[in-house]
C-alpha cells in the first residue's frame, strides 16, 4: 500500500514529470489503517460466505454421490465415448464414408421435421392460450385481483412443472405419440409465454388505454385498440424465443415416447448404436443452428438490428 | 356548424403513393404470412394425429387421472421422497458451481474484448454453442454410459449443458464491462493478467453471480426431469410412479417439486439482491 500516493486531483495532468506529494507519515497511517479496516470487514464477510458455500458444497457432494475414485477411473470412458460414436462399424472414422454414417437421413429427417412440427403446433396453441390469459394477469389491466390471482398461479404452475413430466402424463391420458408431446409443450409455453407476455403488457403507456376507455369502449375494445398495437412485437419476439427453446424441448419428448426425434436417439444410445448416436446428434445440432438462426434474423426484422432480445 | 372544406384527396394520394397506393406484393404480405402460419398449424395438427375423437377419450382420461390424484399422498415412502429432493437440490447446486467455475476462463476466451481476433474466438464460440445445441437429456444418457446410474451422471450432464450457457452468457457480460477501468489497469503499469483480475473482475463478477444464481433456481427444474432418464433425484421416484399409475403419489411429488422450487426462488431471490443490489436482475 506504500505505492499509493495520494495525489491532488489538479496535479493529475503533470504526473508523468511532476514528482507526486507524498502525504506525511502519520496522515498517511490514519489513512491507511481506515482503508484496512474497510477492506477487513469486507474480507470476513467474503470469507464467511464463501466458507458457507463451501460446506454447502460439500453436503450437496455427498447427497449427489458425487465419487471422485469413479469418476477419475472412468473419465476415459467419457473421452472413448466420444471415440466410439465417431467409429463405423467397420472400424473407419465416420467421415470417410458419409453415406454409411448417414444412412437413415431420410428417416431422421422426417423425424425431425416430426420435432419441429410438434414445437411449432405446441408453441402456437400455447402462445395463443397465453395471448388470451396474460391480460388477466397483468396488474395494469387485469379486470379483478382475484381473477389475477388465480391467472398467476395457474401460470406459475404451468411453467413450474417440467414439459416433460407433462408428456409423461399425456403419453398415459392420450396414448403414445406425438399429440401428447404438443400438448405438453403448449401448456409449459402458457405458463412461460403467460408471464413473459403480461410482463410486457404492465410495462406500456396507459395514456393510449385511457383515450379508448374516455370513448365508452369495452375491456376487450381497449385491449384491441389500445395495449395490443404496443405489445405486439414484443409477443412476437418472445414467442420466437419460445419457439427456439421448445425445439430443443422437442428433441427429447420421444425420450418419453412423446413423438419426434428422441426416440430413435434413446434407441441408439440405450442400444450401442455408435455412429448412430453422433449422426442424429449432428443432426438435431444442425437443425437447432439453422431454426437459432433463423429465429434470430426474424427477431432482427422485428426489433431493427441493435435491439435484439 | 361549419362545415370543413373537403380535403384535396387527389393531391394527398399523389403526394404519398407509398401510404395510398402500396404494391399488391405488400398489401398481401401480412395475411399471406399469416395465412402461411395457420396453414403449417392445420397440416401439423393432422399430421400429429390430433382428432376430435382422441381429443375428447384424452381429456375424459385425463380427467380421471385429476380425480384420482386427490388428495395427494405420499403413502409410506415420504422419508425416501425428501432424501429424493436432497439429491435433486445436491444435483442442481454442485452441476451449477462446477459449470461456473469451468466456464468462466473459457468464456474470457470467447470475449471480444479478451480475445480480438476472429479465428480464435470462432472455435470457441461455435463449440460452446454445440455444446448448448444437445439437450441436458442428452448428456444425462452420456453420462450414464460413462459413470453409471445415479446422481453423478446427473451432476456431470447439468455441469456440461451449463457450461455451454454460462460460457455464452459470462462472454456476453465481460463484452459489456467498462473499458476505462482495464485501461486504467494497464496505466498504472498493470499486465494482462492484472488487467482481467482487478479491472474487469471487479465488475464482470457480481453479474456472473446472478446469473449463476438464477441458473441453480433453473436447473432444480431439470434436475428434477433429468431423474425420467435415471440420472437420480426426485424425477426417479416421479418417472417410477407415474408408470406404475399410483396417482397420488405423483400429485404428491408434483407438490414437492412446486414447493422446492419455490423455496429455491425466495432464497436465490434474496441472495442476487444482497450481490447486486436493487437493479435490474438478469
Amino acid at each position: 500500500m506504500t505505492r499509493l500516493s495520494f495525489a491532488n486531483a489538479d496535479n493529475d495532468a503533470g504526473l508523468m514529470t511532476v514528482a507526486v506529494p507524498i502525504l506525511p507519515s502519520q496522515q498517511l497511517a490514519a489513512l491507511s489503517g481506515a482503508y484496512r479496516a474497510a477492506v477487513a470487514r469486507k474480507r470476513i464477510r467474503s470469507t464467511v460466505a464463501a466458507a458457507v458455500f463451501l460446506a454447502a458444497l460439500v453436503i450437496a457432494a455427498v447427497g449427489a454421490e458425487v465419487d471422485l475414485r469413479t469418476f477419475v477411473t472412468k473419465i476415459g470412458n467419457f473421452v472413448s465415448y466420444f471415440d466410439r460414436i465417431l467409429t463405423l462399424e467397420s472400424g473407419a472414422r465416420v467421415w470417410t464414408d458419409i453415406g454409411e454414417w448417414l444412412w437413415g437421413w431420410r428417416k431422421w429427417s422426417l423425424l425431425l421435421g416430426e420435432t419441429i412440427l410438434i414445437s411449432y403446433v405446441g408453441t402456437l396453441s400455447g402462445a395463443m392460450l397465453a395471448f388470451a390469459l396474460n391480460f388477466l394477469a397483468a396488474e395494469n389491466t387485469a379486470p379483478a385481483p382475484w381473477l389475477r390471482f388465480a391467472v398467476k398461479r395457474l401460470m406459475e404452475f404451468c411453467r413450474t412443472v417440467p414439459d416433460i413430466v407433462f408428456a409423461l402424463i399425456f403419453v398415459i391420458a392420450f396414448g403414445l405419440g406425438p399429440t401428447a408431446g404438443v400438448l405438453a409443450i403448449a401448456i409449459h409455453s402458457i405458463g412461460a409465454l403467460g408471464k413473459q407476455y403480461s410482463e410486457i403488457v404492465e410495462n406500456i403507456d396507459m395514456k393510449p388505454v385511457e383515450g379508448v376507455r374516455s370513448t365508452g369502449a369495452s375491456w376487450i375494445s381497449c385491449m384491441r385498440f389500445a395495449v395490443l398495437p404496443q405489445v405486439a412485437a414484443g409477443f412476437a419476439g418472445y414467442t420466437l424465443l419460445r419457439f427456439e427453446i421448445n425445439v430443443r424441448g422437442a428433441s427429447v419428448m420421444g425420450f418419453v415416447g412423446a413423438g419426434g426425434i428422441g426416440q430413435e436417439l434413446v434407441v441408439a444410445i440405450r442400444k450401442f448404436y455408435y455412429s448412430d448416436v453422433s449422426a442424429i446428434l449432428l443432426m438435431i445440432i444442425l437443425t437447432v443452428f439453422v431454426i437459432d438462426i433463423g429465429t434470430g434474423w426474424a427477431r432482427g426484422r422485428l426489433f431493427g438490428k441493435d435491439a435484439r432480445a | 356548424m361549419t362545415r370543413l372544406p373537403a380535403p384535396n384527396s387527389e393531391g394527398l394520394r399523389a403526394r404519398y403513393p407509398a401510404v395510398f397506393n402500396r404494391p399488391v406484393s405488400a398489401r398481401l404480405a401480412t395475411p399471406a404470412m399469416l395465412l402461411g402460419a395457420v396453414g403449417i398449424f392445420v397440416f401439423g395438427l393432422v399430421d400429429l394425429e390430433f382428432s376430435p375423437a382422441r381429443m375428447l377419450a384424452g381429456l375424459h382420461q385425463l380427467g380421471w387421472i385429476t380425480l384420482m390424484m386427490i388428495p395427494p399422498d405420499p403413502g409410506s415412502s415420504l422419508p425416501a421422497y425428501l432424501v429424493a429432493l436432497g439429491e435433486t437440490l445436491s444435483i442442481a447446486l454442485l452441476g451449477t458451481t462446477i459449470a461456473a467455475i469451468f466456464a468462466l476462463p473459457v468464456s474470457l476466451l470467447a470475449a471480444r474484448n479478451i480475445v480480438p481476433s476472429n479465428i480464435f474466438r470462432f472455435p470457441v464460440r461455435r463449440f460452446l454453442d454445440s455444446i448448448r445445441g444437445v439437450d441436458t437429456l442428452i448428456w444425462a444418457l452420456v453420462w450414464i454410459n460413462v459413470v453409471g446410474l445415479g446422481p453423478f451422471a446427473g451432476v456431470l450432464a447439468i455441469a456440461v449443458s451449463d457450461f455451454g450457457a454460462f460460457g455464452k452468457l459470462f462472454s456476453e457480460a465481460i463484452e459489456a464491462a467498462d473499458r476505462n477501468q482495464v485501461e486504467g489497469i494497464r496505466a498504472s503499469g498493470g499486465n494482462a493478467l492484472h488487467e482481467i483480475r482487478f479491472g474487469l473482475m471487479p465488475q464482470v463478477l457480481p453479474v456472473i453471480a446472478g446469473q449463476v444464481l438464477y441458473f441453480i433456481e433453473s436447473n432444480t427444474r431439470s434436475a428434477t426431469i433429468i431423474g425420467i432418464v435415471g440420472a437420480g433425484g426426485i424425477g426417479l421416484q416421479l418417472a417410477e410412479q407415474i408408470r406404475v399409475l399410483e396417482w397420488q403419489k405423483v400429485s404428491f411429488l408434483i407438490l414437492m417439486i412446486l414447493v422446492a422450487v419455490a423455496a429455491i426462488d425466495w432464497i436465490s431471490g434474496k441472495l442476487r439482491f444482497a450481490i447486486i443490489g436493487r437493479r435490474a436482475v438478469v
